[in-house]
């Protein structure tokens, strides 16, 4: 499914930082097309920094970011703002406008960008929606009312509003109970494959990574020490990797991966 | 890629076959939507409708919903239809949206008539008079923390309030003085300005002395000050409130009023007096000043029909003044601030609240001075 030969999204030597301290140092990394990317690393090893970074919200001091074949530094600010159209961007806190209801939410995007009428807007949005696991009666309600999930939900919709490219997902499971972070990753797993879409997606649960993504990429030091589908990372031999994947947590799931793939 | 979308009819053997070709996607959906509005006009009478697919080059959730809203449509009115050709990867988008959109629509709200204008007056009249009972709360919550703070001074938040004074009084000074030597140079420009056609020049400093020591200077001050820093505590206080920080206190036994809405109001009650007496003094240095330059009026003189003009008792009746509109003003403020719901609009709006409403009661209160000096004799 995922072609190795066309890098959707293309770091290379990315250097950020802030005041004196250096969070991303010379990293380089690759996110093929139709491949679900998880990345991982400790709390403060810049996963979020490499995010916000490669989506243009963070300056960086060195190196180049390229998306959907437009380097950020060299591509014309039009050029910039097409891309922009081309991927949906999940935040950790959801960050749904709160003046709006859920459904003008998901149908801002669609409103500023596309010329179709109202009615049409309106089924689409609440397609999305539904796609999402939501109902009707919960697309007029705001984000205030909303619970963490739904709200998780909500602005997984709003970011898949124009049917992007490329997601990026900011910890999409955090916050979430077991059941529901099974649900969305089972959600995120469907539309991917129905959808094609590439998804970058920054995370800390382990369960994820093993069930839907397809390569994963640790950062430690400021650089990706590991890089690869999920069962070469218990082989690698950075020690921050080999604690976070081969820890209790870790080994539980990988037995139980190993016993599912063999079932 | 960015192919027009288009959905040709054509009559063979009897049926209808619409023709799909060009990319169905977010981009191109307003002229595909005009397109299958057309190719369905024309396909009106057919018995029976197959739509070629074959032809799409690229397919999204709009394409697929267009597709699946024309499938019902034609359907609904009872024709046969069916799709063909469509390509492997875009079928299973097109089973998603299948299930979609199937439930009634959440009926809109009703329009508005003469009642429910009526009824809406009434619930607005309401909800205002209502709006003056938190304030009341607060006041009554202030009270009670201060008598526990009297009653254990080591639990006071010292620091927070030489904080919060640092940014209410000491930060403020320099916009204040400003304004009010500004205000004080008007006021003694349009005496002397109007005074002159009757030769009662010398009355200006009456009337500027006493105007500026017993009303403008404290109502001045007090306004600004309610702009100035009822606001920020509301705003401060209604984002703590938004991420649940008051919340955090209070679960950890901490009196969210006596940790965080004491200190302020209390460093208002502190600021705002010597606000106003700052401001005063500027607002009488800016009337000498104008005295002076534009009436040819020496200082010395200014100053001995002054001294002639007030006495004590004028500013004693602006100084009261002052804590009172202090409280006023922090009781509003940190009112409104716990007021805040979620939503960034409520912090805006509580903001707004807490500024017109500080000011609204602010000049209440002043007036009731007014009533109060005039009926003692002061």
């Amino acid at each position: 499914m995922a072609s190795k030969a066309e890098p959707v999204i293309r770091v290379r030597d990315l250097v950020v930082g802030f005041g004196d301290t250096t969070v991303l140092d010379r990293l380089s990394l690759g996110v093929y097309r139709g491949e679900i990317l998880g990345l991982v690393g400790g709390s403060g090893s810049g996963k979020s920094v490499l995010m916000r970074t490669v989506i243009g919200l963070l300056p960086k001091r060195g190196g180049t970011v390229e998306v959907l074949g437009a380097d950020q530094d060299k591509a014309s600010e039009s050029e910039l703002r097409a891309v922009e159209r081309r991927w949906g961007i999940l935040f950790q806190q959801g960050a749904l406008f709160s003046s709006l209801t859920a459904l003008q939410n998901v149908q801002f995007p669609m409103r500023e960008y596309l010329h179709i009428s109202e009615e049409l807007m309106d089924e689409v949005a609440n397609a999305k929606l539904e796609m999402v696991g939501l109902s009707r009666a919960d697309g007029v309600k705001f984000p205030a009312e909303l619970s963490g999930g739904m709200t998780k939900r909500v602005a997984l919709a709003r970011a898949l509003a124009l049917d992007p490219e490329i997601v990026f997902l900011d910890e999409p499971t955090s916050g979430l109970d077991p059941i529901a972070a099974a649900e969305f990753d089972a959600l995120i797993r469907t539309l991917q494959s129905t959808l094609g879409l590439t998804v970058f997606m920054v995370t800390h649960d382990l369960e994820s990574l093993y069930l839907v993504c397809d390569r994963v990429a640790a950062l430690a030091d400021g650089k990706v020490v590991a890089e690869g589908p999920i069962a070469s990372m218990l082989l690698s031999d950075h020690p921050w990797v080999k604690s976070y994947f081969s820890g209790e947590r870790g080994k539980g799931l990988a037995q139980v991966a190993q016993a599912e793939t063999r079932g | 890629m960015s192919a027009t979308p288009s959905l040709n009819a054509n009559l063979h053997d009897g049926r209808f076959a619409l023709l799909a070709s060009g990319s169905w996607t977010a981009v191109h959906a307003g002229e595909l939507e005009a397109a299958i509005g057309r190719a369905a006009d024309e396909v009106a009478k057919a018995g029976e409708v197959s739509i070629d697919m074959r032809d799409v080059a690229a397919f999204d959730t709009y394409g697929a919903w267009l597709l699946e809203r024309l499938i019902r449509q034609r359907s609904g009115a009872g024709q046969q239809t069916g799709v063909v050709g469509l390509r492997e990867e875009f079928q299973g988008l097109l089973q998603d949206v299948h299930t979609v959109n199937r439930k009634e629509e959440v009926p809109k709200a009703k329009r508005h008539g003469l009642f429910s204008t009526l009824g809406e007056f009434e619930r607005v009249l309401t909800e205002q008079v209502r709006g003056f009972l938190p304030f009341l709360d607060m006041l009554g919550a202030i009270c009670v923390a201060a008598a526990r703070v009297i009653r254990r001074p080591r639990d006071f938040r010292f620091t927070s309030m030489v904080h919060q004074l640092d940014r209410v009084g000491w930060q403020a000074t320099p916009i204040i003085v400003l304004i009010t030597f500004l205000i004080g140079c008007i006021i003694a420009q349009q005496g002397f300005f109007h005074f002159r056609r009757f030769g009662a020049e010398n009355y200006v400093v009456d009337m500027v002395g006493i105007l500026i020591l017993r009303e403008i200077g404290v109502l001045l001050v007090t306004i600004m000050v309610a702009g100035r820093s009822g606001s920020s505590y509301t705003a401060e206080l209604g984002s703590m409130k938004m991420r649940e920080e008051i919340d955090a206190l209070r679960t950890m036994g901490l009196d969210p009023v006596e940790v965080l809405i004491l200190p302020r109001v209390l460093a208002l009650i502190i600021a705002v007096p010597i606000l106003t007496f700052l401001g005063s003094m500027a607002a009488l240095y800016g009337g000498g000043l104008v005295a002076w330059l534009y009436d040819g009026m020496s200082p010395q003189i200014f100053i001995a029909r002054l001294h002639e003009a007030i006495t004590v008792t004028h500013f004693k009746v602006g100084i009261i003044k002052a804590p009172f509109m202090a409280l006023v003003i922090g009781v509003v403020a940190c009112a409104e601030g716990l007021q805040v719901k979620g939503s960034a609009e409520s912090l805006g709006l509580q903001t707004t609240t807490s500024v017109v409403k500080s000011i609204f009661l602010v000049i209440v209160l002043d007036g009731l001075f007014a009533i109060f000096f005039a009926s003692i004799g002061m």
